[in-house]
């Protein structure tokens, strides 16, 4: 084999990590991070799961080291986990998994002044998965007294349900609603409404913001309490150490979508906490979970 | 603190132009106050510093501030200049696309161009010479007079549609043999790749009008021999751009100056005399490239011309059992030159064919005395150029 560069190790060997394929790129994305971990010495592998719920449970279940989790698939694996007397820990997460909010968008020309207006309205979310573009702004609206299903319609886009929201076509399903007139809100994260506007789906002028969630993070590094700890510890630091200034890990990070990898917090999930509870949104899957 | 005022306008229309700005004038660390802006500039602003690793802190008076990071001009400040003029001796094969005197990105990836060497391409004539081609281009609908008026005996129509068909055949493996090489070369001799472009360009003009001359008053054209395309063959699977280009550009091209010189004075009509004469000014300038990389090139490397010898030897000896031009083409500029089957007729034009080898071989042989041959040397390679001319 001479100098040549590591395959993949054994499964015994193998720090091996969970992701959701959100979308194709997901492949690109961690054969390069792989490549970049067996360089620098850590023997890596990755597996990957169409929907978060069965990672979640793989994770669980012990087929994965560490899961690169939703917002709500860390909170499904924190629940389950504690439930089992173990514990769920976020290792790290991108900078831009750091402060996110969500807005509730109405037309620039609707009579909608404040959330209390949107009753006995159209409310469109994303999929019923997605924590930024469902659950959350639903849970704002319902803490300004706004109670979704009850005051208002909620028409969900569900687009590609188990992957939470991280593919954006339910968001993008909500925003042309709205244009079109068949919903009079659209819930969406801030950063999407930047990019729907740049790529033409909602130009500048047609809407405004009604209301702005509080501020909540997005993904995570989990990994349980029963991890290799070394390992764990190695995956981290060399995440902390790639650097955007180096031209091998750039492309990677910009798929990523971040330019530095952050320690882990999960200072970040009380709204989607709260959401879950208020909304239910995990009750039937929490259920499935005790009964296995 | 330095302040950027957005005066309405949304990060959503292209505010973030103005936020830029402000931040490229900015330290790293340094906060800057966004004022203006659309009543809901906060949660634009809040995606616009997460995704750009900036630092957005809203101030209790309601004021926004943008705190630069010190990831959003990595990829400015690690680029690398490529060099503008004179072109580099080797560019690298991560400067791939970009223009000479821009700036590349590190980890721009690497794009394979053979051809990199600039000794074995570069003229310094090259930018010269791609600008006269430029003005020099030609429409064929305008600049042939189609419309014309003349009467031909069927025998001198034949022998124009047999040269025509035999001219075709030959301009095609003149475009195909610069456009195998055009993708090969690296871009960062642009006008290199601009030469040969053109050239590629000409000759697809010129085999426009002459298939367009050879089905004016012929629904069929002629013959295509077995041994003219064993010639032009050897000349496509050329792999050596220096070689490819020695036997194509300097001894056929050069070659078929005089053919086109000899068409244009002894044409039957004004369109034959036209499209000949007009391929001829084009011809002209492949040939002077050719000759300017070449004489670059064994300048730089003298053993060049042992190699350029050895082409055209191995040349000979591959087409040695072919039967060179064929004898229709031959007998068809014989009577070009003839102008009738008048005995004393065919024997001038018996004569100006002779004639025109002799100024074939003249000329290959002044050419290659400018590569630096000695005249026995030019004696011997021109004697083994192909007899089918190109």
């Amino acid at each position: 084999m001479g100098n040549t560069t590591p395959g993949s190790p054994t499964r015994r060997a193998a720090f091996v990590l969970g992701a959701v394929t959100y979308d194709p790129k997901v492949v690109t994305i961690w054969e390069g991070f792989k490549q970049f971990f067996l360089e620098k010495g850590l023997p890596f592998d990755f597996v990957l799961y169409s929907t978060y719920e069965a990672q979640v449970e793989a994770h669980l279940d012990g087929h994965v080291d560490v899961a690169w989790n939703s917002p709500l698939a860390w909170i499904q694996t924190e629940r389950v986990a504690r439930a089992q007397n173990r514990r769920a820990t976020a290792v790290a997460m991108r900078d831009s998994d750091q402060g996110l909010t969500s807005v509730v968008l109405v037309r620039a020309d609707s009579k909608i002044g404040a959330a209390k207006d949107l009753k006995g309205k159209r409310v469109g979310v994303g999929a019923k998965d997605s924590p930024q573009a469902t659950l959350i702004p639903l849970l704002h609206l319902a803490e300004l007294g706004v109670e979704p299903n009850r005051d208002v319609d909620v028409v969900y886009h569900d687009r590609l349900v188990g992957k939470h929201g991280d593919h954006i076509g339910g968001e993008r399903d909500a925003v042309k609603a709205l244009v079109a007139g068949t919903v009079d809100a659209a819930c969406i994260l801030d950063a999407n409404q930047l990019l729907f506007a740049k790529e033409g789906t909602l130009p500048a002028g047609i809407a405004r913001t009604l209301a702005q969630t509080e501020p909540f993070d997005h993904c995570n590094f989990t990994v349980l309490d029963d991890a290799a700890k070394a390992k764990v510890d190695r995956f981290v630091e060399l995440l902390l150490a790639m650097s955007y200034e180096d031209p091998v890990v750039r492309p990677l990070l910009d798929l990523e979508g971040l330019k530095t990898w952050k320690v882990g917090r999960v200072s970040g999930y009380a709204a989607l906490d709260r959401a879950v509870d208020r909304l239910g949104a995990l009750d039937a899957w929490l259920e499935g979970m005790k009964a296995r | 603190m330095k302040r950027v005022d957005l005066g309405g306008l949304g990060l959503d229309r292209g505010g973030h132009l103005l936020v830029k700005r402000a931040l490229a004038d900015a330290a790293p660390g340094e906060a800057i106050a966004v004022t203006g802006g659309p009543p809901d500039l906060l949660p634009q602003l809040n995606a616009f510093c997460r995704l750009n690793g900036h630092v957005l802190e809203a101030l209790p008076a309601g004021e926004l501030v943008v705190r630069r990071g010190t990831t959003d001009d990595v990829r400015r400040r690690t680029a690398a200049r490529i060099v503008a003029y004179p072109p580099a001796a080797r560019p690298p094969a991560t400067w791939g696309l970009a223009a000479r005197g821009a700036r590349v990105e590190a980890g721009s990836p690497a794009i394979d161009f053979s051809l990199d060497d600039k000794d074995a391409i570069w003229s310094d004539d090259a930018a010269r010479i791609y600008a006269q081609a430029a003005s020099a281009q030609w429409d064929p609908a305008t600049a042939v007079p189609w419309d014309a008026r003349f009467e031909l005996p069927d025998d001198v129509e034949d022998a124009v549609v047999q040269v025509m068909t035999y001219l075709v055949e030959n301009e095609t493996a003149a475009l195909v043999v610069p456009a195998r090489f055009l993708g090969k070369i690296h871009p960062h001799f642009r006008e290199v790749v601009a030469v040969l472009a053109v050239q590629v360009a000409d000759e697809a003009r010129h085999i426009h009008v002459f298939t367009r001359r050879a089905g004016m008053r012929r629904a069929e054209l002629g013959l295509s021999t077995a041994g003219g395309q064993a010639s032009l063959k050897t000349l496509i699977d050329e792999p050596d751009f220096a070689l490819a280009s020695f036997l194509l550009s300097v001894l056929g091209e050069g070659s078929f100056l005089s053919l086109l010189t000899f068409l244009r004075d002894h044409a039957p009509d004004p369109v034959t005399r036209r499209v000949a004469e007009l391929s001829g000014q084009d011809e002209a300038r492949h040939v002077a490239f050719g000759l300017s990389h070449l004489e670059r090139h064994v300048g730089m490397e003298p053993r060049m011309r042992e190699r350029l010898a050895a082409a055209t030897r191995r040349r000979h000896d591959a087409l040695a059992h072919t039967a060179g031009l064929n004898d229709e083409v031959f007998d068809a500029l014989v009577l070009l030159g003839a102008g009738s089957y008048e005995p004393a007729a065919i024997a001038r034009g018996w004569d100006a064919v002779v004639r025109l080898t002799t100024e074939m071989d003249a000329g290959r042989r002044r050419r290659l005395l400018r590569l630096g041959f000695t005249d026995v040397e030019a004696e011997e390679l021109s004697s083994l150029h192909t007899r089918n001319f190109m």
